[in-house]
């Protein structure tokens, strides 16, 4: 009997924020939801998220980014999952992020972006909706 | 049913009064009572929690359960039952200014001074944080609290790689001695008291304050404000720490001796749990751990040999005020009591002085949710009340946008208006502690004692905070608590007005846009400073530091500050306008930094 397989989650808190509540909430959430999660701690930077996604070979990256540092952060890090030809990891942005920011950041391929007071469910729920384990290819 | 057969009922677990009699001895009116009016009137309309009932807010009976948000049981009614059987005035609440304070550390309590209404703001460039403090101060305002950027806080320059992005977004960007003389500018530093909010860098942005001053000059045994420097907490919650907990221990020992010797009215720590309960935890634990943290500063100032009545008083603290407002109170007598306690008997201490527990309080931006702000105006009144009614020295009221930007100026004016309502129109300044004597409250107190004192057992068996701290204790004490209420929340187990409940679409209010560009500003201006000091002067200055960082500082002579302190020579490489990012590099150098173990 085949068994299903887990949707592959990395938690990323890049920048220089430490506010890592969020991070670790949600971390746990997912993975009571039945998610393989790695959370990378903290500080890191685009290049660190998309070494580790890449090595980790995860379905969905999480990015916890509370300081406003976004619009740096989030357009490199998507670059660089191009350049790896990762741009098939879905990603997510959770964070204090301004409206008038969300349609740039969409425009850079981010999937999901959720501001404070999201229940945990509909982050699970997109996830579980939008991430398609890698490994196994899309039925025609 | 018959009184006969109600008493019968009270001796089992399952009757409906059974928890009067639970864990306590009622006298026998309240035995009356609630076998009588009380049974009638829960048989007539059970008692329900607000929100869903999900089991883990039902007792094994059914029972609805009240807790505090903290998870604290909360009985229907207080009553002198509630009391310990030696339950008496003078030893557990003394008077305002007298052991153990629980009422108070001032004999007028609010009359002859008021709280410090403390704003903490700082946002994008120098310039535009000096003209929000000089708003602030003209709109009567009575201190400046600062707000650094992260790049700031964590010991870089804004045209450090890993800055990018982050240049006076989360405060201002603070580079050099010059951008302190711009933030200050106008403003006299012997009339303002000043706080700092900065923690591994403490000693470098307290020496470029001492500089401004002297340039001004204003002189170092009048000023007076306070530095965070709290590193305990933030390697338990906020996590801006740079090198290693041993190192950084002897930095924050070097700024108590230097305060005590050269800046008498500085308070040279701010003795956090605020950052500790943002990051989830329990009231209690906040208490508990921040005065534990206290605890472990003053065991190694005393390892220096300094004397703990010499640094002892210039210690302070900073709490939350968050949602619930009897607890908050009690958590703010009990600290008091403990910390008087802890001075004397722990320490020896002789001073009053010493035995002082002065707080800053700050309203919980946590519990400020992004939906529906301007409800968030009302939260914040009622736990800058409870602030107040908890006796506070200090006060910062959150402004009502926090979840969504940085304040724009009209609501930081509502967050100080909310403080003045309360001093002036409220009236709860105007009689010291006056809710002493509420069974409730007066049993909160207790426990919030006894609950801190046993986590101080268990922290004392660990060998201290650091120790726990590598250990992981308190971090994971703070996620399974964060944890646990954010299950309940989703649950619906603890209503959030306008979150959780009563939800309505509505359009977001105009907040406060920090612009790209404060990171090219501040870049052109380090390139323009290097240019034009002496970086000879600068290496050489940066040289002498890296030497007396290297150096264990000995237990020295009263009056003199001894030889290998490191605050001496930051002041020196400050004057010669080193960076922050340059002085923090001289000191990664030597001591190296720190990576966390993730707990998650």
């Amino acid at each position: 009997m085949a068994t299903e397989k887990k949707i592959r989650v990395l938690v990323a808190k890049p920048g220089l924020d430490g506010h890592d509540r969020g991070a670790k909430v949600i971390a746990r959430a997912l993975r009571d939801a039945g998610m393989e999660v790695i959370y990378t701690g903290l500080r890191q930077t685009p290049e660190m998220v998309v070494s580790a996604a890449v090595q980790e070979d995860v379905d969905v990256i999480g990015l916890s980014i509370l300081s406003g540092a976004h619009n740096a952060i989030v357009p490199r890090l998507m670059e660089l999952l191009r350049q790896n030809q990762a741009e098939d990891i879905l990603v997510l942005v959770g964070g204090i992020i301004p409206d008038a920011d969300i349609d740039a950041l969409r425009k850079t391929g981010v999937a999901g972006i959720f501001q404070p007071g999201t229940p945990m469910d509909d982050i699970v729920n997109f996830i579980r909706q939008n991430a398609r384990p890698r490994s196994i290819p899309a039925r025609p | 049913m018959s009184k006969e057969n109600r008493k019968a009922a009270n001796t089992l677990s399952d009757a409906p009064v059974a928890d009067v009699f639970t864990a306590r001895a009622p006298a026998e009116s309240e035995r009356q009572w609630a076998e009588t009016t009380l049974a009638q009137a829960l048989e007539n309309s059970p008692e329900k929690t607000p929100g869903a009932a999900t089991g883990s807010n039902l007792d094994e009976h059914g029972r609805a359960r009240f807790t505090t948000i903290s998870g604290y049981p909360v009985r229907r009614l207080y009553t002198p039952a509630d009391l310990p059987a030696d339950w008496n005035y003078e030893d557990y609440l003394g008077y305002p200014g007298q052991p153990p304070y629980t009422r108070g550390i001032h004999a007028t309590g609010y009359r002859g001074k008021l709280w410090t209404m403390r704003q903490f703001s700082g946002f994008a460039s120098p310039e535009e944080t000096n003209q929000r403090y000089k708003y602030l101060l003209e709109h009567g305002g009575t201190g400046l609290s600062v707000a650094f950027d992260l790049p700031t806080l964590m010991g870089y320059d804004s045209d450090h790689p890993c800055s990018a992005g982050e240049v006076g977004k989360c405060g201002v960007a603070i580079d050099s001695l010059e951008d302190m003389e711009i933030l200050f500018d106008g403003i006299d530093l012997e009339r303002v008291t000043t706080s700092m909010t900065i923690n591994s860098p403490a000693s470098v942005l307290w020496a470029m304050y001492l500089v401004v001053a002297e340039k001004q000059g204003a002189d170092w045994r009048k000023i007076s404000g306070t530095i965070q420097n709290d590193i305990l907490k933030e390697y338990i919650a906020q996590k801006e720490y740079i090198y290693p907990p041993a190192p950084s221990m002897r930095l924050v020992v070097d700024t108590f001796e230097f305060g005590a010797k050269a800046v008498p009215r500085w308070n040279t720590i701010s003795i956090s749990g605020y950052h500790i309960r943002e990051a989830g935890s329990t009231a209690l634990q906040e208490l508990a751990f921040t005065l534990y943290d206290g605890v472990e500063y003053v065991e190694w100032a005393c390892r220096r040999g300094l004397a703990v009545d010499e640094f002892g008083p210039r210690l302070s603290f900073f709490f939350n005020a968050h949602n619930d407002f009897f607890e908050e109170i009690a958590k703010y007598r009990a600290a008091r009591k403990i910390w008087y306690k802890v001075m004397k008997d722990r320490f020896g201490a002789k001073e009053e002085r010493t035995w002082l527990l002065r707080f800053h309080t700050q309203t919980a931006g946590v519990s400020l949710p992004a939906q529906q702000p301007l409800n968030n105006i009302a939260r914040v009144a009622l736990q800058a009340l409870a602030a107040v009614l908890g006796g506070t020295q200090s006060l910062h009221t959150d402004a009502y946008d926090e979840a969504l930007a940085l304040p724009t100026a009209e609501a930081t004016r509502i967050a100080l208006r909310t403080q003045q309502i309360i001093a002036y129109e409220s009236g709860a300044a105007q009689t010291i502690d006056p809710l002493a004597g509420s069974y409730f409250l007066e049993r909160l107190t207790l426990d919030m004692e006894n609950g801190s004192f046993q986590y101080f057992d268990q922290l004392d068996a660990m060998g201290g905070m650091v120790k726990a701290i590598e250990r992981g204790f308190p971090q994971k004490e703070i996620a399974e608590a964060s944890y646990q209420y954010q299950r309940a929340v989703e649950a619906k187990e603890k209503l959030i007005v306008g979150v959780n409940e009563f939800v309505n679409e509505e359009k977001p209010p105009r907040t406060l846009y920090i612009d790209e560009r404060i990171q090219d500003q501040q870049t052109a201006k380090l390139k323009a400073l290097r240019a034009k000091r002496s970086n000879e002067e600068v290496h050489r200055r940066l040289f002498a530091l890296k030497q007396a960082a290297a150096h264990e500082p000995a237990a020295c002579a009263d009056g003199a500050i001894c030889e290998a302190n490191t605050m001496p020579y930051i002041v020196d490489a400050v004057r010669a306008y080193a960076t922050v990012g340059e002085i923090c590099d001289a000191l990664r150098d030597v001591y190296g930094t720190y990576e966390e173990t993730s707990i998650t």
